[in-house]
């Protein structure tokens, strides 16, 4: 298991968040001020309740807000300077072009580029092969399911081949089982392809499930509450969803995560 | 038509027709009615015939007014657009006159268009003016109607203007443009009458209009009728050339134009 800290086995730190805070025109404080490292190809979830700022620490990351105190680096990659091309970004909606095919939303991110890529084509093969949409890659989005919508834009998310993937409660909207074979294939998809994940979600099982370690936020505004390493061993499948081990870190962490509704009602 | 009940929602409007068009013809002749007051819809429709080399031209200056207006319009209306999409300080020094120029009744500003342009200018601006402003309206709140996210998505790629504009606000405004046109397309005929009108009384012209105007002055009230039969049927004809176009441009992907089939 990797450590907190940069020199933790050998793997240096992708994301690092320094009292970054998020005060909105209107005076409300919805964010921080907020401490994150997060390691290169670690999967992790912001975990807390709405409106406690976990989904605008995800958009200030991705570079789609600004910060209003605090910084954000991402680590360098060899010659390729901070550019978006290193962040692929999941919203809570599919977010589809619905004027376009699979192929073609697919392939956006390629032709927004400057340089466009010459093995653009192979590469939207891949991305659709990998969340198993090859066949589907004529349709257009109105004629797909919720759960198939969201694995367009995974593929869309990977099809640059990013270092890190920003997730904003992907699979919010889709019913039990389509959400637990995404939650799988993502698993699976995190571990061939050693992608740096932040995962935010509202979702106690959801978060325990994904991640190596689960940042739970306080209510308005949102700092770290408590972190948890969620120390199971990979690959995690179906038996681990009902092991005891499992319930037990979920007993945790809905404990640590009940002062965040607390004073809410309704909570 | 695919089952009875298409029949019958076809059948029903052309039943009102034909039995609108017996009611009329027995009237006239069981009241006598002069031509000059009420032509019967025979003699109307033998005008028709008779006059159709008078006619058929005269429709033809009045379709090529309004193809000029609409065309005008419909380029006018979406650069305004997406001028005023890329700056704000645009839009707030124009956007009032715009509203000012749609909210000013064009019969009273045709007169003026005659003083100052040459007629066939002055017609087509007419059109133009009328029919610029849904356009405008429609392919405004189209571009302003981007999924946020989406617009995200483009930034977080790092999407110029330009690519931002071409493959997302335009594909986004497309069936807000498509509806403005579909307006439009009417509006720049009755720019188009309503100019021809002013112009009729100012001398000369030989729009479809003008020729309704003439006829009223000479009493010619068969062929009276017979020019507003093809004003008319140039509007339908108008407007469903455009909801063709409509759904042929968007059947693949707009709730609008998806069918029960889907």
């Amino acid at each position: 298991m990797a450590e907190p800290a940069l020199s933790g086995s050998g793997a240096g730190s992708a994301v690092r968040l320094r009292a970054v805070t998020k005060t909105y025109d209107s005076g409300v404080m919805a964010l921080g001020p907020l401490d994150l490292d997060v390691l290169q190809g670690e999967f992790i979830s912001l975990l807390g309740p709405s409106g406690c700022g976990k989904s605008t620490a995800l958009r200030i990351i991705a570079g789609l807000a600004a910060p209003s105190a605090g910084t954000v680096e991402l680590a360098h990659h060899g010659s390729e300077r901070r550019g978006s091309h290193r962040i692929g970004f999941v919203f809570q909606e599919p977010t589809l072009m619905p004027w376009a095919t699979v192929r073609d939303n697919v392939r956006l991110p390629l032709k927004l580029a400057r340089a466009p890529a010459t093995d653009a084509e192979m590469r939207i093969d891949a991305a659709l092969d990998q969340v198993g949409l090859a066949e589907f890659a004529g349709a257009y989005p109105r004629e797909l399911s919720g759960g198939m919508k969201m694995r367009v834009s995974l593929a869309r998310a990977l099809v640059t081949d990013p270092d890190i993937l920003l997730m904003d409660e992907p699979f919010a909207a889709l019913d039990e089982i389509t959400r637990f074979r995404l939650n799988n294939d993502l698993l699976s998809l995190w571990r061939d392809l050693h992608k740096t994940v932040i995962f935010v979600t509202h979702s106690v099982f959801e978060s325990v499930y994904l991640s190596q370690r689960v940042i739970v936020m306080t209510a308005r505004p949102g700092r770290i509450g408590a972190e948890f390493r969620i120390t199971s061993p990979e690959p995690r499948g179906e038996e681990f969803r009902t092991s005891a081990e499992y319930a037990a870190f979920c007993r945790e962490v809905s404990h640590a995560l009940a002062p965040s509704y607390a004073g809410q009602a309704g909570a | 038509m695919k089952s009875p009940h298409d029949l019958i929602r076809f059948l029903l409007p052309v039943a009102v027709f034909a039995a609108g068009l017996v009611l009329w013809e027995a009237i006239v002749r069981a009241y006598g009615i002069q031509p000059y007051v009420l032509p019967s819809p025979f003699l109307v429709l033998k005008t028709l015939v008779a006059d159709w080399s008078i006619l058929s031209q005269s429709l033809g200056v009045t379709l090529l007014t309004t193809l000029e207006g609409f065309v005008a319009a419909a380029i006018g209306g979406v650069v305004l657009a997406l001028l005023f999409n890329q700056s704000k300080w645009l839009e707030y020094s124009l956007f009032p006159y715009a509203v000012v120029l749609q909210v000013t009744p064009v019969i009273a500003i045709a007169p003026l268009l005659l003083i100052y342009l040459q007629q066939q200018t002055a017609v087509i601006v007419c059109a133009w003016i009328v029919a610029f402003f849904p356009v405008l309206s429609n392919t405004t709140l189209g571009l302003n109607s981007v999924d946020r996210n989406l617009a995200g998505l483009f930034q977080l790629y790092g999407a110029s203007r330009l690519k931002t504009l071409l493959f997302l606000k335009l594909p986004a405004a497309l069936p807000y443009i498509l509806g403005g046109l579909r307006i439009a397309g009417g509006l720049s005929l009755i720019g188009a009458v309503v100019a021809e009108i002013a112009a009729g009384s100012a001398g000369a012209g030989s729009g479809l209009a003008f020729r309704i105007a003439e006829s009223g002055y000479r009493l010619n009230i068969p062929r009276m009728f017979a020019a507003l039969l093809l004003l008319s049927l140039a509007g339908i004809v108008i407007y469903g050339v455009l909801a063709l176009v409509s759904h042929l441009l968007l059947r693949r992907w707009h709730e609008s134009a998806l069918g029960k089939d889907s």
